[in-house]
């Protein structure tokens, strides 16, 4: 019996937030009595077996086929299926990417098992796990359960929302070494080319985010002569010269509203509310936003919210912990310059 | 060749979603909406349809109130209809949905293309997506932000797929499930004659009997809807000149440790 940790890997290295699945499980295993097996497949995978016991596995099970270099979920599944029937693990938990979700998904229906997703909080009665999921972008929370007496239950955890296990340096773990299951001939895709995200932070992952909404038009700066739309310009030299520097001082990820993004002031990956992401940071600074709610349902569970805005009314200042009333072209600036001297950047 | 694309109703984005008294969750007078992810979805089953030379038909799980989004996708050129509803299926049970899905497709047949949007806006999930894929055996293609080139001929597609660490050019074989982002087209709007054919069309309804399905035992119980704990906090208002606001607020975030 045991509990499984799917450890998301991408050119050889644990995703950040991965090991997070590996704290989550503690409440799991230790509720369960039983050890913990982290799944790492691809490349580099022996070495992060390793990394993986200091942060709490007993056990690892590696495979680095070539077939699992490119994250393909038919190669993926295939071997996350096998290896459930095979060891029949009460539960197989990982951080709810993209990645994850999807893997886990294909596996729990391959095995007709219970799947639980986007977990924020976690617990187990007997054979049962229980979780607490948002629902609605997080205008309500679902309580929901599935009984490992009645097989695998597969759950992912929201990002951020579990803390990973403190490092133990001098632990090891049991390694064991499998083939894959697919084999290059049997699989339906190829992967022709990648390109890498750009950007810097992940809107995710990160631990502050710093977003801009439509008061990102009322930069003061002048276009250029023959600009198509004068706003679009001044909002974008805002994010780019104003928002980008105050996520450069404090490590943040740069967000943005639906309204900013469908005016086409910041491209889509930034947006962040109910048709955007969903974000729980440390610190979210809203600078000209004014809080439609399905802005506030994306980032509701900030830890700390900061509202900078013209409009005293904006509803952002009803969830917010500390309102700054003013102009965001003459606050960020001033908060900037206040950060690089104090955090002695 | 065919095309079959899902979706469903929910509540617009805009409204005060809430759990009340009896626990049941409610959305006031606000509209029911096309599930705001699968416009994109409805709008590339068009085009896959008219490129390939075939048939795009539009699915939906569940209640009338599936109707809606059922008749916004004819009145947006989607070809038919269907509505699955059964006292059995529980389409926000995933693994049901995607075990009533795949009958769907296997007694439509002849489809080379399942087409999702990223997610159900409602209830957050795209599991369904993935198992509908597992259930048919078909080839998964999530997050296709791209469509290169199809061959409907000799069955490839090849894609841009995205996950958060990047893009991904694939190729596949079809038939293949893919669901779809922001990025892949601009949904077009309903037509005034459109919108008028879809108000006369009868959506049919199949049943799990005919579509000869039988569904896995239930395995997740949802338990209970909760509205989240109300924010107790009382925003405080940092006052001065921006240097002086910058300097307060930048104490008070020292203070509790995000920075």
């Amino acid at each position: 019996m045991s509990v499984f940790v799917w450890i998301e890997t991408f050119e050889g290295k644990a995703s950040p937030t991965s090991w997070e699945a590996l704290g989550a499980k503690s409440t799991l295993a230790n509720g369960l009595g039983t050890d913990v097996t982290a799944l790492i497949f691809g490349e580099n995978a022996e070495a992060l077996a390793q990394e993986a016991a200091k942060y709490g596995a007993n056990k690892v099970i590696v495979s680095t086929d070539a077939t699992l270099k490119d994250w393909r979920v038919e190669a993926y599944a295939a071997l996350l299926t096998k290896l459930v029937q095979d060891h029949k693990p009460q539960v197989v938990i990982a951080v709810g990417t993209s990645r994850a979700r999807e893997l886990l998904a294909s596996s729990a229906a391959d095995t007709d098992s219970a799947m639980l997703t986007e977990a924020v909080e976690l617990s187990v009665d007997g054979s049962r796990v229980k979780v607490v999921r948002p629902v609605y972008a997080g205008k309500i929370l679902s309580d929901a359960a599935a009984d490992t007496a009645n097989g695998t239950v597969f759950l992912t955890i929201r990002g951020r929302a579990f803390k990973p296990n403190a490092i133990n340096e001098g632990a090891s773990a049991e390694v064991t070494q499998v083939d894959a299951v697919a084999t290059e001939d049997s699989l339906n895709t190829k992967v022709e080319a990648f390109e890498a995200s750009t950007g810097t932070v992940n809107l995710t992952d990160a631990a502050i985010i710093v977003s801009g909404g439509r008061g990102m038009a009322n930069n003061p700066k002048d276009p250029p002569d023959g600009v198509a739309d004068p706003a679009v310009w001044k909002a974008q030299d805002g994010y780019a010269n104003v928002l980008q520097p105050l996520c450069d001082v404090l490590g943040a990820a740069l967000g943005a509203s639906r309204a900013a993004v469908d005016a086409g002031y910041i491209p889509y990956a930034h947006q962040v509310g109910q048709t955007g992401k969903t974000v729980s940071p440390d610190l979210y600074i809203a600078c000209g936003i004014s809080g439609a709610i399905q802005h506030l349902a994306g980032m509701r569970t900030s830890k700390v919210i900061v509202a900078i805005n013209k409009d005293a009314e904006a509803p952002i200042f009803k969830m917010a912990n500390y309102g700054i009333v003013g102009d965001l072209y003459k606050v960020v600036p001033a908060l900037t310059a206040e950060l690089k001297k104090r955090l002695g950047k | 060749m065919h095309v079959v694309v899902f979706t469903r109703s929910t509540p617009d984005t805009a409204a005060k979603v809430e759990v009340d008294g009896s626990g049941a969750v409610i959305w006031g007078n606000a509209a029911t909406v096309v599930n705001p992810w699968d416009e994109y979805a409805l709008e590339e089953a068009i085009v896959q349809a008219k490129n390939g030379g075939g048939k795009a038909t539009v699915i939906a799980l569940g209640g009338e109130m599936h109707n809606d989004a059922l008749k916004h996708s004819l009145a947006m050129g989607l070809d038919e209809a269907i509505r699955i509803d059964d006292p059995e299926l529980d389409p926000t049970d995933s693994l049901a949905y995607a075990t009533a899905a795949a009958a769907a497709v296997n007694k439509i047949g002849d489809v080379d293309l399942v087409i999702f949007g990223k997610e159900s806006v409602d209830v957050g999930t795209d599991q369904h997506t993935y198992m509908l894929a597992r259930k048919l055996g078909w080839t998964m293609l999530s997050y296709v932000s791209k469509i290169l080139e199809v061959d409907y001929a000799a069955k490839t597609i090849k894609v841009e797929k995205m996950y958060e660490q990047g893009k991904q050019v694939v190729t596949s074989k079809l038939p293949a499930v893919i669901s779809v982002m922001k990025e892949i087209n601009e949904p077009r709007y309903p037509s005034f004659i459109g919108i008028r054919k879809a108000g006369k069309a009868t959506i049919p309804v199949w049943s799990l009997a005919d579509l000869g399905a039988s569904l896995p035992d239930k395995k997740v119980d949802v338990l209970a809807f909760n509205n989240p704990p109300t924010k107790d906090v009382v925003v405080e208002m940092i006052e001065g000149e921006p240097e002086e606001q910058a300097a307060k607020l930048v104490d008070k975030l020292l203070e509790e440790k995000v920075l």
